[in-house]
């Protein structure tokens, strides 16, 4: 396998890792509202909770941490940009 | 006092402009005690901020092709970032989120969901593969890499009519502040938006849109987030809100259960002359509907917003315009951290107003007491002379109950401050960012039209010999076309802010989203499936929703699968076709092949070139 191969395959693997959580934090938590709703968190109903703040801060949290690993597949493989590459 | 580049001082820059906002605003409080009127500093917030606005704009001018298609591929991530939530957030974000909390509660809240986690797709999928490509417009990448002018013209159709569908909104909500701030007719007010919006556009494109965009997201958060801690501060709910709120939504449970929760008869609502649009409160503020069907529901429209994010062209070439890949993934990032801090903080805004509403131990409560004492409230009374409120005694008891209250949900972060007693200033800055927030959005979205049809159907289809100068003419000229259509169908209202938004994101997901990323994804996706695809799923897509839409031809939704959700039938479509004619027909050339390699790679040159 070539280099840029391997890269895609590493990048392929993070982009499905990413979008599994991102399905966690988007779908499955709703699906169980109703039952979230009995538990709660800071004294708010936990569904309401994910709703207003806790999947939106997830996926704040989400994108840097994927930006980050990223990067470093990107440096492992020699494919980082250098400057004026535009 | 500002060495160097001008991009160098960007922090500097800002940093002296928020300040002299906020002396601003000190400046009319000071005004404000001095006795001066509440209309005259309604008028001074809208006209000094848009006056900003309009010199960031001249001073932003430009002659040069990428400086107007892309602000010139150097626009620091940050930077990029809150241009991209101003851009972001429309005036149905700012003035009408909190106001469907207010009246939708937990199952309004799958457009927060939704509105938010669609930037996961768009850094994982599709934002820095767009940037790598290097360009223009986002036909210019479906155009490339599936080549020639059908499949260009295909994205340029999908673009024009989601984008098309969103400025309208746009325009109609930069209409209301306007007309309301400045005391003018709403019908005049559009056209006084448009000019605002233009005067931001005209002269530099992207480059002017950008930086009138950070200027926009500074004044529209400031005054969202100044009255929450206000309010919450002012009545002792809590220091910092969003922490510390929980209380309160406990208390809103126990007023529904006081009050109870009636949904009023149509027929009930027709006979006490409620005008259209104005709603009661009739769904619990953090009570999750049981069953199967409500979740269906609430994921379903997470769905389509998720997914229509990622194929919005006006979000999506807000990444073109970043010094390279690396900073397109962090600027998505950093956009929907700018995005979170107004979106996290709708839901505490919608409490503390529906609480200063509600709860009779406050001294703002209206609910449960004489009709004939709510009627002499000042906010209650302004607001239903311009018919935004409604009181209707269906009892006939003279005491207001929770289903006789009436407002237009668009007016609830409007008339808050005034609902909670807050000196008029704190409205005066709610309107300036409104305005903010409605001409962001509206100039992101004009643009990404006027770019599409100068750069892909006139540059790239009809005259690819144009100079410059011809181009970016015609780009000027097509800018106030479309803004003066959607500034004309403003003008005849035809749907509420919300209904139109929604929309936008279904069209731009049956059509874009599979192309898009499959485009880079799927390197077997050839030409003849993509036009398939788009052609068919914009199609199956409008045609459900008029099948589906009450006012078209009202039949029952398929699965729950309403007018607002139309978009699961026309990307489903988009994909099936798509996949079947790409596997049908050869695959792409060798060279297309390498294109697609070299994109999935950071490094190296763009595959257009600098100026194309």
């Amino acid at each position: 396998m070539s280099n840029k191969e391997k890269h895609w395959e590493k990048t392929k693997g993070l982009m499905i890792l990413t979008l599994a959580i991102w399905f966690f934090f988007g779908y499955v938590v709703f699906m169980f509202g109703s039952s979230l709703n009995a538990a709660s968190f800071l004294g708010y109903p936990l569904a309401y909770y994910m709703c207003a703040q806790g999947s939106i801060v997830a996926f704040v949290i989400l994108i840097f941490w994927f930006a980050n690993r990223q990067e470093k597949i990107d440096e492992e493989f020699g494919f980082t940009e250098r400057e004026g590459d535009d | 006092m500002f060495k160097g580049k001008f991009i160098d001082n960007l922090p500097k820059i800002y940093g002296l402009y928020t300040g002299g906002f906020l002396v601003f605003i000190i400046l009319m409080a000071i005004a404000e005690q001095a006795g001066m009127d509440a209309k005259t500093i309604g008028i001074l917030f809208v006209a000094f901020t848009v006056c900003i606005y309009a010199i960031i704009g001249y001073l932003s001018r430009t002659v040069q092709v990428d400086a107007y298609y892309v602000a010139g591929r150097q626009v620091p991530t940050v930077f990029n970032g809150m241009a991209t939530a101003a851009d972001w957030m429309s005036g149905a974000s700012f003035v009408a989120m909190a106001g469907g909390i207010y009246f939708g509660g937990y199952t309004y809240m799958a457009f927060l969901i939704g509105w938010t986690g669609g930037y996961v797709l768009v850094s994982s999928l599709l934002a820095p593969y767009l940037r790598k490509f290097g360009c223009y417009t986002v036909p210019d990448f479906i155009g490339t890499r599936y080549g020639g002018n059908l499949a260009r013209f295909c994205a340029v159709v999908v673009l024009a009519l989601a984008s098309f569908t969103y400025v309208t909104a746009q325009i109609n909500a930069t209409g209301t502040i306007a007309s309301r701030a400045l005391g003018i007719p709403f019908e005049l007010g559009v056209w006084v938006g448009l000019v605002s919006i233009l005067l931001c556009s005209m002269l530099g494109g992207m480059r002017a849109v950008t930086w009138t965009q950070v200027a926009q997201y500074i004044v529209l958060i400031i005054a969202y987030l100044i009255p929450i801690f206000w309010m919450s501060n002012k009545n002792g709910m809590g220091f910092f809100p969003h922490f510390m709120l929980g209380e309160e939504v406990a208390r809103l449970g126990e007023l529904e259960a006081q009050f109870g929760l009636v949904k009023n008869a149509a027929a009930d609502i027709k006979a006490a002359g409620v005008p259209g649009g104005l709603k009661s409160i009739a769904l619990p503020h953090a009570g999750v509907p049981d069953g199967a069907m409500a979740a269906w529901k609430f994921i379903s429209l997470v769905i389509c917003m998720m997914v229509g994010t990622a194929s919005l062209p006006h979000i999506l070439m807000r990444y073109f315009t970043t010094p390279s890949v690396k900073a397109a993934r962090k600027s998505v990032a950093w956009s929907l951290f700018f995005i979170a801090l107004l979106y996290t903080s709708a839901p505490m805004l919608a409490t503390l107003s529906k609480l200063q509403l509600m709860d009779p131990n406050l001294a703002t409560g209206i609910i449960g007491k004489p009709i004939a004492d709510v009627m002499q409230i000042e906010w209650v009374n302004s607001w239903m002379n311009v018919k935004q409120a409604f009181i209707a005694d269906f009892n006939g008891d003279g005491v207001l109950q929770l289903n006789e209250w009436f407002m237009r949900g668009d007016v609830v972060v409007l008339a808050t401050p005034e609902v909670a007693g807050l000196p008029y200033v704190i409205s005066g800055l709610v309107a300036a960012g409104g305005m903010a927030a409605a001409m962001s959005t509206a100039d992101g979205l004009i643009l990404a039209i006027a770019n599409a049809l100068s750069h892909d159907v006139y540059y790239k289809i009809i005259d690819p010999k144009a100079d410059v100068r011809k181009r970016l003419l015609v780009a000027r000229a097509l800018l106030v076309i479309i803004g003066a259509a959607g500034a004309y169908i403003a003008s005849m209202r035809i749907t509420s802010i919300l209904g139109a938004v929604a929309w936008a994101f279904d069209f731009a997901m049956s059509g874009l989203f599979f192309p898009l990323i499959l485009g880079v994804w799927w390197k077997r996706a050839t030409r003849q499936g993509a036009i398939a695809g788009m052609i068919t799923g914009l199609a199956s897509g409008t045609a459900y929703l008029i099948y589906v839409y009450p006012k078209f031809m009202g039949n029952p939704a398929w699965l729950g699968i309403d007018h607002l959700r139309f978009g699961i039938i026309g990307a489903s479509v988009c994909l099936v076709v798509m996949v079947v004619v790409s596997l049908m027909t050869p695959e792409p050339d060798s060279a297309t092949q390498k294109m697609v390699d070299e994109v999935r790679i950071p490094s190296g040159k763009t595959i257009l070139g600098k100026q194309h």
